[in-house]
């Protein structure tokens, strides 16, 4: 009977496993590593906030890697005038829309929005930052091989450098940029770190929080098991 | 002191029966003794329940049912989830315990229905607690429907466009009753102020009702068993069933440690995985609701894929009526036809352990065939997983309606006189 359940189960797995699919490379850990973070940040208030906004995020939420309002207010805040107004854009939605086609959309969630089957929010962001390469038929001048005729052309091209798409399906590096391929990943992981950190602030407080929680159940546990165990002695 | 309690007590149950509830529902409810895991659940669902409003009441005080756009552009109900999710003290919790007990409502409540199925609950004098709890089904079906519209996102807003426009395949009166469930020509601030009402107080207030009216019928004919005897056959000279015993303390210092355990799981999740690998939350909502932009693939909330797969399943039309109508009716008779379990299962006995080979292949193949269908709702259609679909349809309401015969058919074991422990 088990074996019947099992394999009924397991028949629709098995007749269409996935074919031949985008591949998303691992995004770098950066979780709690707030000089990594910081650099994100900066990265991320130098080349995206222009056109990107992130309106749910706070420049004092920077507060949560590690920063005081003295640094935020000094090397982060280009717009904004209080270091408590969310990271907003001068450009506006109509405007952009003329110049880029769609407006460029908010940033605050991206790392959460991007999730899927493939990977993880910040896989796809970490490889589709990486993945931009020179198109002359696009209006920009770049596509991209995770997202296919982005209207977005390349912010980081100077960091990179511009790569090529070859017969073989592969991008290569065919004029470097002021980075070596290997900081320039190192670096993107930074600001796919950070953009995590901004889709959801409170997520290590919430996992640290998690852990006292699941220790006093498993006392409380305990303690409610053996009051079961005492009133039930009688119970035969 | 004491006697002045004493006298308190006495004044309040010459004017209201509160010790007399209090005996006949938990101190001198006498539950049968040999309950095992699978009587869990409904303590639980109840828990969720009080969870469900408490957390839904403080989420209410930050919502705002508003379909407009800010100044940045953002539709004012998504942004004012995200305004919980950061600036309000706590607000991430408060937000993950509703969103989360959602999916924990559907878990806990498929595990306390499976129960019924395997033990019979639902047989002969239990008719009515069944038909009450299928209303509580169908109260939170609706319940987690309209609540999923109010974060405004993508699949949100797609999903509510999805399941309102099944109505428009009802013939003659389809598309006036879609416009006027959606109190427009698209899903828009109507519908979302229109969900938002049913959310928060028409379905919860019908949900109350039918849940006081599930364990007053329940404690009228006593809670069945595994064994699915009754207990009430052998009582002693004080009237007290034999193997039964006080729900309290006995069952309340049980369930607290069910309490516990589902606890445990349920905070690993809040504080661990809130998404649920996507299925709790899916990715897709954390972008905003976009009229313009269909996305590539919309399907339900897990809870609802099995039947949303029956609904695909139906591509044939028939007397001169829309594939998609019969589509819509294949979905709802499959949830309906649960309605009618009680008088399908002719069964001489209640439970799986003294019912035959016949019964528990079916009721395999029937959780196989449930489990199969819910996946297959997730994915994207293709012909393969149409057919597979569609056998998967065909056994599944084969084991209902074929179950009046197979039930009769099986060779069933004596049922013991007394529980079995």
């Amino acid at each position: 009977m088990k074996k019947l359940l099992f394999a009924l189960l397991l028949a629709p797995v098995l007749a269409y496993a996935a074919g031949g699919e985008l591949h998303l490379d691992h995004a770098p850990d950066r979780t709690g590593n707030n000089v990594a973070l910081q650099h994100g940040a900066k990265l991320f208030v130098t080349y995206c906030l222009s056109c990107h906004s992130a309106s749910f995020m706070r420049y004092n939420r920077l507060q949560g890697i590690g920063l005081t309002d003295k640094q935020i207010v000094d090397g982060y805040m280009y717009t904004a005038d209080k270091v408590g107004e969310p990271m907003t854009i001068a450009m506006r939605r109509d405007d952009a829309k003329q110049w880029f086609g769609v407006p460029p959309p908010d940033l605050s969630l991206e790392a959460r929005a991007r999730a899927s089957e493939l990977g993880s929010g910040a896989d796809w962001l970490y490889t589709y930052l990486r993945s931009f390469y020179r198109d002359d038929s696009r209006p920009t001048g770049w596509n991209n091989v995770v997202f296919p005729n982005v209207a977005m052309p390349h912010a980081l091209w100077q960091l990179q450098g511009e790569q090529v798409l070859g017969a073989d399906g592969k991008l290569k590096l065919v004029k470097p940029g002021q980075l070596s391929p290997a900081k320039y990943d190192a670096d993107v992981a930074d600001l796919v770190g950070y953009l995590q950190y901004m889709g959801e602030p409170a997520a290590q407080t919430r996992e640290r929080l998690g852990i006292y929680v699941l220790l006093f159940l498993s006392g409380f546990l305990v303690l409610a098991y053996a009051l079961k165990r005492e009133f039930w002695k009688d119970i035969h | 002191m004491a006697s002045k309690m004493k006298g308190l007590l006495d004044w309040v149950d010459e004017r209201f029966p509160l010790t007399s509830s209090w005996k006949a529902h938990l101190a001198e409810y006498y539950a049968p003794k040999n309950f095992n895991f699978w009587y869990f659940f409904g303590s639980l669902a109840l828990l969720v329940l009080v969870n469900q409003i408490v957390t839904g009441i403080f989420l209410t005080m930050h919502y705002k049912p508003d379909a407009s756009l800010n100044a940045s552009g953002v539709p004012v109900a998504f942004a004012s989830i995200e305004y919980i999710m950061r600036d309000v003290p706590w607000g991430w919790l408060i937000r993950y315990m509703h969103s989360t007990g959602a999916s924990a409502f559907f878990i806990v409540v498929y595990l306390h229905m499976f129960r019924g199925l395997l033990y019979g609950s639902h047989r002969k004098p239990r008719e009515l607690i069944w038909i009450f709890g299928m209303l509580i089904f169908l109260c939170l079906m609706a319940e987690a429907f309209f609540g999923y519209l109010l974060p405004w996102g993508q699949m949100s807003f797609w999903g509510a466009q999805v399941i309102v426009n099944m109505f428009s395949a009802i013939p003659l009166v389809g598309p006036d009753l879609s416009l006027w469930l959606r109190g427009d020509f698209v899903v828009g601030d109507a519908t979302l102020n229109r969900f938002f009402a049913f959310h928060v107080i028409a379905v919860p207030l019908v949900l109350l009702g039918l849940v006081v009216a599930h364990v007053i019928a329940l404690h009228e004919v006593g809670s069945n068993n595994p064994d699915g005897i009754e207990i009430k056959k052998h009582k002693d000279e004080r009237g007290i069933p034999l193997d039964g015993i006080p729900f309290h303390p006995y069952y309340t210092v049980k369930d607290i440690v069910g309490v516990v355990v589902f606890l445990m799981v349920f905070s690993a999740v809040i504080f661990f995985m809130p998404e649920g690998g996507g299925y709790f939350l899916e990715s897709n909502n954390f972008i905003q609701a976009n009229p313009l932009q269909t996305p590539p693939h919309i399907s339900p909330l897990w809870y609802f894929t099995p039947y949303y797969s029956i609904l695909r399943s139906i591509t044939y039309p028939l007397f001169g009526l829309d594939a998609k109508f019969w589509g819509v009716i294949g979905m709802g008779a499959a949830v309906v036809i649960f309605f009618f379990l009680p008088w399908l299962d002719r069964s001489p006995v209640k439970s799986i352990r003294y019912k035959g080979p016949i019964f528990k292949t079916a009721l395999a193949l029937f959780v196989g065939v449930f489990c199969i269908l819910g996946y297959l709702g997730m994915q994207e259609p293709t012909p393969a997983r149409l057919v597979v679909s569609q056998i998967c349809a065909v056994i599944y309401f084969g084991f209902f309606i074929l179950m009046p015969i197979y039930s009769k058919l099986d060779k069933c074991k004596p049922e013991p006189e007394r529980v079995t422990g």
